[in-house]
């Protein structure tokens, strides 16, 4: 039966306890782009305020596996406002475009579902970074390899849950059977529905064949920078190879012809000198 | 209120959140700013920063005209019997309203007040218990005072009751929204849902933390919310009462023990060299007897066993237990007085432990030059904090204006152990003792604070060993038997650490003769027989090696055996308020500790027959109140403590068992709160003449310049607070990569109303100044900050996280160079939550 992780957003207080205990479990070192060298004092200072709210990550990355998004919508008159949080990460498709471009593969689906790359055998051909709809998955200068949650794969298959499910103070987010996190899902809906939350939904049933890790979102999940349909971009493969292979056709095509014109109009003007 | 719990209580914040996820309570976050927790209420109603008293006042004004509060029994019977209201007040006292802003009894220099007229009316003395007075117990008995003098009807206009009425009349839904800015209508829905909210049923909770404390007046705000929780009947009861957050880890803990320089452990006070404590008689006459038909009756027990848990042996009857040996203070030794002695070179050593002055002071570059004046310096930190680098790299050494070379401060950085790598316990929120255990050494030289005092007496007592002089006394007689057994040092590399047994065990109190430890404070004696480093703290080691500080069994409440909650393992303090006046719980649903009239009490009556009736907690919660006393009982005329306690008077810590509405002792500002604008604002104040409060401790001198109020200069107002993201001065969060990569650098809070007026675009630099200092931020621009509507007047509010500091790994300007020196007078913290300044597109242009 497959695990996965429910986010559940509406008691998500932002606190990054997630961010860290991802790192910390993880043994992720931090993002070398966020900092700068400091010779005097021989220590790296962090540069990497983004003016975005209060998330300086920015996005997901080789060394940033979670990352909390910070929406704030507030009406110039403050009559309405809110402060919308979610911590996001590798999904975990069913239909995973990572694992489907994969040309080693090194990218697999494990006996509990989850999607993990091997590092062994990852070559950094970099084709799963445009596959992934949620740009999830990222290349470590430092590896020559890509990287992304695992979902834990140690812990989980040694009977533990996620680390950032551990540390998650509010239960936010939480670990188990996807059956069983799907049912507590409907009931938190059901129960934000009748308080009155009427755009509340759950982000994950459909997507990309299902999603291990799924969220409840109190807004549509464009808000929260999720596409709303999403395409695993093997499924177009049909369609994008025929129009691949037309449009080469199309330019081979005029290019014959505007080559063979050319070729006779230079016969003719030499003819004419 | 007065608090962000969800980004500084992480984890706390959980049970607000279940609270509202899965039991439907209602959560309301009243601030200047949304934040993290504001997200997650329901409510969020706005107010500049400073105002509370105002909101809270308005909020006492509407529930007592409110038609519900008028005519539901349930507030009349909580408020008459468990209240002061109806006690009256000596005639002599005059309120803010008759002396625009100011109370009876202030001395003619302005600058403190004499609470003469603000006491209550009382019967005549009675006749003593005692004629003789053998102990210091007799003593306190032969001077019991007459009963408070009341009108239940609370008709009379000298009832506290009345006064209260009249003192919070104009605070109104108008004032709120004219002083604080809040609109009308969010502050009603505020009201009313506490109203609707309260009564037998339903209680509600005030939480708050240093967004109330850090004020000119922070216990007065909070006094406002204990007489609105009074008044609606929220105290003692479940789900209600006014919440402490407790931030850093056992800063609870350090309270009870006492780092406050004018508290013993236990909040016993100080031995004063400026009062009348001459011998340990007047120490004990002074403190203790206008305490003494309270709980604190039994001061003089307490204050022994104190005596004789320091100097053991060596503490008798004959030199009262070595109390004129033992320290007196001499004035004001809190923080900011302290750092001013040092600037004028009084002080020669500072020992500081896990302490960031240098960023965490207030007028942070006044307290880092007054550094420099020191003869030596011990700091022991995890990392070479911007206090133990002043002397190096700080702002005043790169701008040339303090020069190392000429320092002559010996500076000693001493590595400290973290927690994980010490044994101990933690006493956090609702007074709960946690122990936590030691799980690995700390590496090559860090030791815990623990050891390196525990050594640092032992040298100091043999270098002492052989002095005559009297002051050396207390050193040499110090008992400091803390050596760890082979036991608890076996497994651990580091030998030499004391044992935290031994410490808590002190602290618990034990009988002298046998050292076995004691069960309760019930058993404390005032005859040397026992020794108690803190009273409070008595029954979490109830028998010899038993802690009851690691017991970890919880239950979806009270959960009795999870820690230790002093007192007596009490959670709800003043819980005989949640039965009625006759010993019923007020509700079935709010049932806590009630009168069962068939139990046996578990003594018997001179005739050998069982005597009946006992209060009972089927929750196993710890009844604050004495065991066996009926609700009908009527306490003695001239009894010490609980006999003259009746069976009514739930607040058993204060003199007369009610809650105070109205303060006659205790507090140098005033009997009732009062809005007072902060000491810098940029508004006077609509309510009174009297502008601030005007017993606020200030200190007008050359390196602290205040602003004027409405200074056009400074015309906007700045609050300061925290993030989840850093702790404090970040010596702990700073120096870690993965915390400096969430939040990386100094950014201030700006809305876009401002932001458009000063040219300030979302990213940038900007420089926020004030005549203390500026300091450099990015401009965060977003619409969770307000503009605010003060009587007309548009007042822009800014904020600054002042976690930064110019070492570590995110690095950035100190916040509190803008801060001036200034405090709450009762209890001496800076005002730290609001001040004024200006801001400016750009960078300070290279000044350091």
């Amino acid at each position: 039966m497959p695990k996965g992780m429910f986010v559940d957003t509406s008691i998500c207080t932002g606190c990054k306890a997630c961010q860290v205990a991802c790192k910390e479990w993880n043994a992720l070192p931090h993002e070398p782009g966020h900092f700068r060298f400091d010779p005097v004092e021989k220590r790296p200072v962090a540069v990497n305020f983004t003016g975005d709210s209060y998330d300086n990550t920015g996005a997901l990355g080789a060394t940033d596996w979670r990352r909390v998004r910070f929406i704030e919508q507030f009406s110039e008159d403050r009559s309405r406002g809110r402060w919308l949080f979610s911590s996001d990460s590798c999904k975990h498709c069913n239909d995973a475009g990572c694992l489907n471009a994969c040309p080693t593969g090194a990218i697999v689906r494990t006996g509990l579902g989850n999607v993990f790359i091997r590092q062994d055998v990852c070559i950094g051909c970099k084709y799963c970074i445009p596959s992934c709809p949620y740009g999830v998955i990222s290349l470590s200068e430092a590896t020559g390899t890509v990287h992304k949650c695992t979902l834990c794969n140690d812990r989980i298959h040694n009977g533990l849950g996620t680390a950032c499910a551990k540390a998650c103070p509010t239960g936010s987010i939480s670990f188990g059977e996807v059956a069983d996190l799907r049912s507590a899902a409907d009931k938190r809906l059901a129960q934000l529905k009748g308080l009155g939350y009427g755009e509340a939904n759950i982000y994950g049933y459909k997507e990309a064949g299902g999603l291990n890790v799924f969220y409840l979102f109190l807004d549509r999940p464009q808000a929260y920078g999720q596409a709303e349909s999403v395409v695993v971009p093997q499924k177009r493969l049909p369609v994008s190879s025929s129009v691949a292979i037309a449009g080469a056709l199309a330019l081979g095509g005029a290019a014959l012809v505007s080559f063979r014109e050319r070729g006779s109009r230079e016969e003719n003007e030499e003819v004419k000198k | 209120m007065g608090s962000n719990m969800a980004e500084c209580h992480p984890v706390a914040f959980r049970w607000p959140l279940k609270a509202k996820s899965e039991h439907g309570a209602v959560l309301m976050h009243v601030d200047p700013r949304f934040t993290r927790t504001s997200a997650l209420c329901d409510i969020h109603a706005p107010i500049r920063a400073g105002t509370d008293i105002v909101f809270l006042g308005a909020i006492i004004n509407h529930v007592i005209h409110s038609e519900r509060w008028k005519t539901d029994p349930f507030f009349r019977e909580y408020v008459v019997n468990y209240t002061n209201a109806a006690t009256l007040i000596s005639p002599d006292f005059k309120d803010t309203e008759d002396l625009d802003g100011l109370y009876s009894g202030l001395s003619p220099d302005g600058k403190a007040y004499s609470n003469a007229t603000w006491a209550y009316q009382r019967e005549k003395p009675p006749a003593p218990a005692t004629k003789e007075a053998k102990t210091f117990t007799d003593l306190l008995l032969q001077r019991i005072p007459g009963r408070p003098k009341t009108d239940p009807t609370l008709r009379d206009p000298r009832t506290v009751f009345r006064i209260l009425e009249r003192h919070y009349s104009r605070y109104t839904p108008e004032t709120v929204e004219q002083i604080c800015g809040c609109p009308k209508e969010k502050f009603l829905k505020v009201a009313e849902s506490l109203l609707n909210n309260s009564g037998r049923d339903r209680t509600s909770n005030i939480t708050y933390a240093v967004g109330w404390t850090q004020h000119t007046v922070g216990v007065q705000i909070i006094r406002t919310a204990a007489v609105l929780q009074a008044l609606l009947g929220n105290i003692g009861r479940p789900g209600g009462g006014v919440l402490a957050l407790r931030g850093h880890a056992t800063i609870q803990g350090s309270t009870d023990i006492a780092t406050l320089y004018h508290s013993l452990p236990g909040y016993l006070n100080m031995p004063d060299a400026r009062k009348a404590h001459e011998s340990l008689k007047d120490f004990i006459l002074t403190e203790a007897a206008p305490l003494s038909t309270s709980f604190w009756g039994n001061y003089p027990k307490y204050a022994v066993s104190y005596f004789k848990a320091q100097f053991g042996d060596a503490a008798t009857r004959e030199n009262d237990y070595g109390y004129d040996y033992h320290p007196k203070i001499t004035g004001d030794h809190s923080h900011m007085p302290m750092f001013i002695d040092m600037a004028a070179g009084k002080i020669k050593g500072f020992l500081l432990m896990g302490q960031n002055p240098a960023v965490g002071g207030q007028n942070a570059r006044f307290q880092r030059k007054a550094l420099a004046k020191l003869d030596w310096m011990v700091v022991r930190d995890f990392f070479e904090t911007e206090t133990a680098a002043f002397w190096r790299n700080s702002p005043e050494i790169r701008s040339g204006e303090l020069k190392a070379s000429e320092i002559k401060t010996e500076v000693f950085f001493l590595p400290a152990a973290v927690v994980a790598e010490m044994e101990g316990t933690f006493t956090n929120t609702q007074r709960l003792i946690q122990a936590h255990d030691k799980a690995v050494d700390p590496p090559g030289d860090a030791r815990s604070d623990s050891w390196f005092s525990f050594l640092l007496g032992k040298r100091l007592k043999e270098l002492y060993k052989d002095s005559t002089n009297d002051r050396d006394w207390a050193i040499r007689n110090l008992l400091w038997n803390y050596e760890p057994e082979a036991a608890e040092a076996a497994e651990w590399r580091i030998k030499d650490e004391p044992s935290a047994y031994k410490l808590l065990k002190e602290i618990n109190g034990y009988t002298w003769e046998d050292r076995k430890p004691l069960s309760s404070f019930a058993n404390l004696k005032e005859d040397g027989s026992t020794a108690c480093g803190a009273w409070i703290y008595t029954g979490v080691i109830p028998e010899e090696g038993k802690n009851r500080g690691k017991s970890r069994k919880g239950d979806d409440w009270i959960s009795p055996n999870w820690g230790f909650a002093w007192p007596a393992n009490r959670h709800i303090m003043y819980n005989r308020a949640s039965a009625d006046s006759s010993g019923k719980p007020w509700s079935e649903k709010k049932k806590l500790v009630y009168w069962d009239a068939a139990a046996d009490s578990g003594t018997k009556d001179p005739a050998g027959k069982p005597v009946l009736g006992k209060w009972v907690a089927p929750s196993g919660e710890g009844i604050d109140f004495q065991p066996t006393k009926a609700p009908g009982f009527r306490g003695k005329d001239n009894g010490l403590g609980f006999d003259w306690l009746s069976g009514n008077d739930a607040f058993i810590m204060r003199s007369d068992g009610k809650a105070w509405l109205f303060a006659p002792a205790g507090l140098v500002d005033g009997p009732l709160p009062a809005h007072y604008e902060p000491y810098e604002s940029p508004v006077k104040n609509l309510l009174y003449r009297q502008q601030s409060n005007p017993v606020a401790k200030v200190w007008k001198m050359e390196g602290n310049p205040y602003h004027k109020v409405a200074d056009p200069s400074y015309p906007i107002v700045l609050s300061t607070y925290r993030l989840t993201e850093h702790h404090l001065t970040g010596a702990m969060s700073r120096w870690l990569p993965w915390l400096a990569e969430l939040m990386p650098e100094l950014f201030c809070e700006i809305s876009p109303e401002l932001a458009a007026e000063r040219k300030i675009r979302n990213g940038e630099h900007v420089t926020i100044r004030t005549a203390r200092g500026e300091v450099e931020a990015r401009a965060l621009v977003t619409r969770r900050m307000q503009p605010f509507l003060i009587d007309g007047k548009t007042v822009h509010e800014i904020g600054l996280p002042w976690h930064w500091g110019w070492q570590g790994t995110a690095q950035g300007d100190v916040v509190n160079n803008l801060t001036p020196l200034v405090g709450d007078p009762n209890v001496s913290i800076h005002e730290g939550k609001v001040f004024t300044c200006d801001i400016l597109p750009g960078k300070k242009g290279g000044r350091a």
